[in-house]
This record gives structure tokens, C-alpha cells and sequence, in this order.
């Protein structure tokens, strides 16, 4: 489903973010992207929905390749993915049901259908009765909730979050990635970069460690460890 | 597209002050563009007054008779350049002499003063070279004395022209080049605001055309308002002038609604380069 192969990725000022990572992620896994900061989580993640392009190296994300991808197949590729930032990037002038039909307006969803999946998509992530809620009236844990929504309201093949859970406590840690786990368990692919090591711990789920812009450490490599592909 | 409307209609709502600001902007820019214009039109409308006096004036022989200057008249008439031609006759240059002149009507006695033929010529036909040509054409009709035209008054006139079309061209130029970088400047802000909405525009999967169409639509809408709100105080400002101090006249209906035009065109194409700007960032 998912494949890079020998990636490279060079930043003109920053350098080199990530070198020689080959690796790939089947069809519903779900795969914890951890490592320091600056390791190249970010640039890992931004490959992955096409907001950058390898230096050398190919990723590949179904039948859409780095190499050859037109900007018409990076818009077809983004309406079948998910979505999520650390700082819910919400629109705060609109509610959460707004904020979640916007993922669908934009992509041209005949007005008629939109209002049953947002409230299913609100549904789906423990919101039912907070749609007409600004983002500025719910707790981060809520925002994040409606964040989810709106990427999970297109039906994603692969849920990319990227450190979801890093401005919330514990408790709403806890419930956010319940929700990921539910949202992986309907057959959805979850990549998920994160801090928090005890999360990885307790959950036995594939582990990928970049550092330095090298993938360090792939559980799926080491039997007996993670689930892997 | 409807939902591209309703964005831009909503763009208004989520951000009153910025749209306030940003068609306030662009009427001020228009305003003083449209200032200027209203000096370059009322400008050259008082020099094709005054050109529009540019005369030929023969003056006959002593003793020419009537029949003479009605057959040269004729001749004169087929002159391309010649709108109409009129023989005054020794009587009539004397009467008309004493009421111009009335403080020295005494000087003039009958007589005195020679019949002449008097000519004014066809917009366009009015450049220094043209009326000289004419005028040697004249000096061969056998009973023709002298001509003139003020060879000098017509030079400088149509100089005069010259600079100011020259310089109305630079200064229009330069005004519009202010106007095009302050609308720009504002539209950018607009767009900047709404950074963040067109980054998930694009990560959600809009193309890029989609996410144009709304703030080109507000573009136009507030190029529009501007426009339209510029005119309004010009139109005012003509009636000050003409109240206070001289009288000037306002855009005729096609130059006001190609001001209008103009407004919307720079808002739209404002837009256009802001949004292409914001979106090749991103």
C-alpha cells in the first residue's frame, strides 16, 4: 500500500532531513513514527501526503509515485486521506460541524449528502451533540475529536496523525487514541508520529524510530516484536 | 460555484473590518487616480475649446467685388481641411470692429477696414503645418491681401497639447501603478488572513481552482465596491469644484463605468496574484 524506497529528502537551508529510508506499510496496519525532534518525523509525514517530494528515492502510495505523480493525482490522493495535526489546525471562525462538512464542500460533495456524514463523522469520533460548537467552546481533546472527524469524514484508506496527542493531558491522550485504535480496527491504516513513549509501550503496534534523518529502528524487522507486516 | 459565492459573500461576514478596509483601499486609490483623470479630461476639453477658435482669416483687395469672394468661397468650401468659410464684408468688419472694440469706436471710420473671407477648420485639421498650408493656398487666389491665423498662437496651443498629453500619460501611468501596488498590498492581506483555510484546502484535497474561485470572486466584489465608491465621491468632489471654484465637467457614462471596470479588473487580478502567490507557498 505504502512503500519508500531508498528516500532522500534535502532541504536547500535546513540540509538533509531524511536519507535511505526504505521500508513499507500494508493495507490497515497500524505503525507508531517515533524519534527526537528533528529526526524527520515531520518530512516522513509531509512525503507521505505529497506536501514534498523525495530529493532521490521514490514513495510510492498505492498506484501514485513521488516520480511521476501530476498535480491532479496529488489532489485525487489527498481526498482518500486522513489527515490530523498536533495543533487541530481548525477553521475557529466555523463550527465543528462546519469545520467538518469543509473537508467535503471543498472537493465538490453534492451539498444534499453532506449533512448526514458530517453527523456521522461527528458520531464516529463521540461528538454527536457538539456540532454547532466553536472550536474555542470545546476542550483540545474535543478539538482534536473534531479534527479526526473532518479527516475520517472522506473514508480514508490511511489515517496520518501527526503527534494528535501532544497538547493534550493524559486522560484525553487516552481517549484520542482509543479513537485511533477504533478507527484502525474498521480497516483504516493509522500512521502515527509521536513523543510519547509510554504509548508505544503499553500497545503493541509496529514502532518505526527515525534519528537524524535514518530509520533506526523498524519493530516489523525484529521477530517477535510489533506486529510488522 | 455556488459554494465559491457563498465563500466570498461569507468572507465579508468573518472579516468586516479587513473588507471595509480593503474596499476603503481600493476606493482611495481609485479616487485619486480618478482625480487626476478628471483634471486630464477637463483639461483637454478646454483645449479643444479653444482650439475649436482656431481661425483663417483672408483679407481681400481693396474694391474685390462680392461675386468674386462668393466664387473663392466656393473653391475654398472643397478644401479638405475647411468646415466652413465666410465672406465679411468692409461694412460688417467696420460694425463688428466698433461693438468689439467700443472704447475706440471713434478711431474707425468707413472704409478703413478691408472685407475678408473667414475660415475655421475640421477637428484635426487644426495642427501648425495644416493652417499654414492652408493659409499659402489662400495667398493664390489673385485678390487675397494677406492671411493670418496667429501662427504663433497656434504653434504654442498645440504644444501645449503635446505636454500635457505626454505628461498626463506619465502621471496617469504612475497613478495606476500606485493604485495596482496598494489594491495588490490590501488583497494580499486578505489572503494572508485566510492562510491557514487554503493550506487545508489543499491538504483535504481542493484544486487549486477551487480554492482561487472565492477570492477571486471577493476580489471582484470589493474592486467593484471601490470602484463604485470612488466614483460616487469623485462625482461629489466635481460638484464641490464647480460650486466653489470653476466649473468642471464630470466622466461621461462610458469613461465612469470603464472606471468601474477598471476597479473590478484590479480587484480580480489582485486576487489572482495573491492567491497564486499564497498557493505556491503552501
Amino acid at each position: 500500500m505504502i512503500r519508500y524506497t531508498s528516500v532522500h529528502k534535502e532541504y536547500p537551508r535546513t540540509g538533509v532531513a531524511l536519507t535511505g529510508v526504505s521500508l513499507a506499510i500494508g493495507k490497515g496496519e497500524f505503525v507508531f513514527l517515533t524519534g527526537p525532534s528533528g529526526a524527520g518525523k515531520s518530512t516522513f509525514l509531509k512525503l507521505l501526503f505529497f506536501e514534498e517530494r523525495p530529493t532521490r528515492g521514490e514513495v510510492k502510495i498505492g498506484p501514485v509515485s513521488s516520480a511521476t505523480a501530476r498535480t491532479r493525482d496529488v489532489v485525487d490522493l489527498r481526498r482518500r486521506l486522513g489527515i490530523v495535526f498536533q495543533d487541530f489546525r481548525l477553521l475557529e471562525d466555523r463550527t465543528a460541524e462546519q469545520n467538518v462538512a469543509f473537508a467535503l464542500e471543498v472537493i465538490g460533495t453534492p451539498q444534499g449528502a453532506i449533512p448526514a456524514r458530517v453527523a456521522r463523522a461527528l458520531a464516529q469520533v463521540g461528538l454527536a451533540g457538539k456540532g454547532h460548537a466553536l472550536p474555542r467552546e470545546l476542550s483540545g481533546g474535543e478539538q482534536q475529536r473534531v479534527a479526526i472527524a473532518r479527516a475520517l469524514v472522506n473514508d480514508p484508506f490511511v489515517l496520518i496523525a501527526d503527534e494528535p496527542t501532544g497538547n493534550l493531558d493524559d486522560r484525553a491522550t487516552r481517549g484520542i487514541f482509543d479513537l485511533l485504535r477504533a478507527i484502525n480496527a474498521s480497516g483504516t491504516a493509522v500512521i502515527m508520529a509521536t513523543h510519547n513513549m509510554e504509548l508505544i509501550r503499553r500497545n503493541p503496534y509496529r514502532t518505526l524510530e527515525l534519528n537524524r534523518g535514518q530509520l533506526v529502528f523498524d519493530s516489523a524487522d525484529t521477530p517477535g516484536d510489533g506486529e510488522g507486516t | 460555484m455556488r459554494l465559491a459565492l457563498r465563500e466570498a459573500l461569507l468572507a465579508f461576514r468573518r472579516a468586516p473590518l479587513l473588507s471595509v478596509l480593503s474596499v476603503t483601499t481600493i476606493a482611495v486609490s481609485l479616487f485619486a487616480f480618478g482625480l487626476f483623470g478628471l483634471v486630464a479630461v477637463n483639461l483637454r476639453s478646454a483645449l479643444q475649446r479653444v482650439e475649436e477658435r482656431v481661425e483663417v482669416r483672408a483679407f481681400l483687395a481693396e474694391g474685390t467685388p462680392a461675386d468674386a469672394a462668393a466664387a473663392a468661397i466656393a473653391d475654398i468650401l472643397v478644401f479638405p481641411e475647411v468646415a466652413t468659410a465666410e465672406y465679411v464684408t468692409p461694412e460688417r468688419a467696420l460694425a463688428r470692429a466698433r461693438t468689439e472694440l467700443g472704447e475706440f469706436e471713434d478711431v474707425f471710420e468707413a472704409g478703413v477696414l478691408p472685407g475678408s473671407i473667414e475660415l475655421r477648420l475640421r477637428e484635426g485639421q487644426r495642427a501648425p503645418a495644416t493652417v499654414a498650408a492652408v493659409a499659402r493656398r489662400l495667398r493664390t487666389f489673385p485678390f487675397v491681401d494677406d492671411v493670418r491665423y496667429g501662427a504663433e498662437w497656434v504653434e504654442k496651443l498645440y504644444r501645449l497639447r503635446t505636454i500635457a498629453t505626454v505628461a498626463g500619460l506619465a502621471l496617469g501611468a504612475a497613478f495606476a501603478a500606485v493604485a495596482v501596488i496598494i489594491i495588490g498590498t490590501t488583497i494580499r492581506m486578505t489572503v494572508l488572513a485566510r492562510a491557514r483555510e487554503i493550506s487545508l484546502m489543499r491538504l483535504v484535497g481542493a484544486t487549486d481552482g477551487f480554492i482561487r474561485l472565492p477570492f477571486l470572486l471577493e476580489g471582484l466584489a470589493k474592486g467593484v465596491l471601490g470602484g463604485g465608491l470612488a466614483l460616487g465621491l469623485l462625482y461629489i468632489a466635481t460638484r464641490v469644484i464647480s460650486a466653489q471654484l470653476i466649473e468642471v465637467t464630470f466622466f461621461d457614462p462610458p469613461l465612469a463605468a470603464g472606471g468601474v471596470l477598471a476597479g473590478a479588473l484590479l480587484g480580480f487580478v489582485g486576487s489572482a496574484v495573491s492567491v497564486g502567490r499564497q498557493l505556491r507557498r503552501v
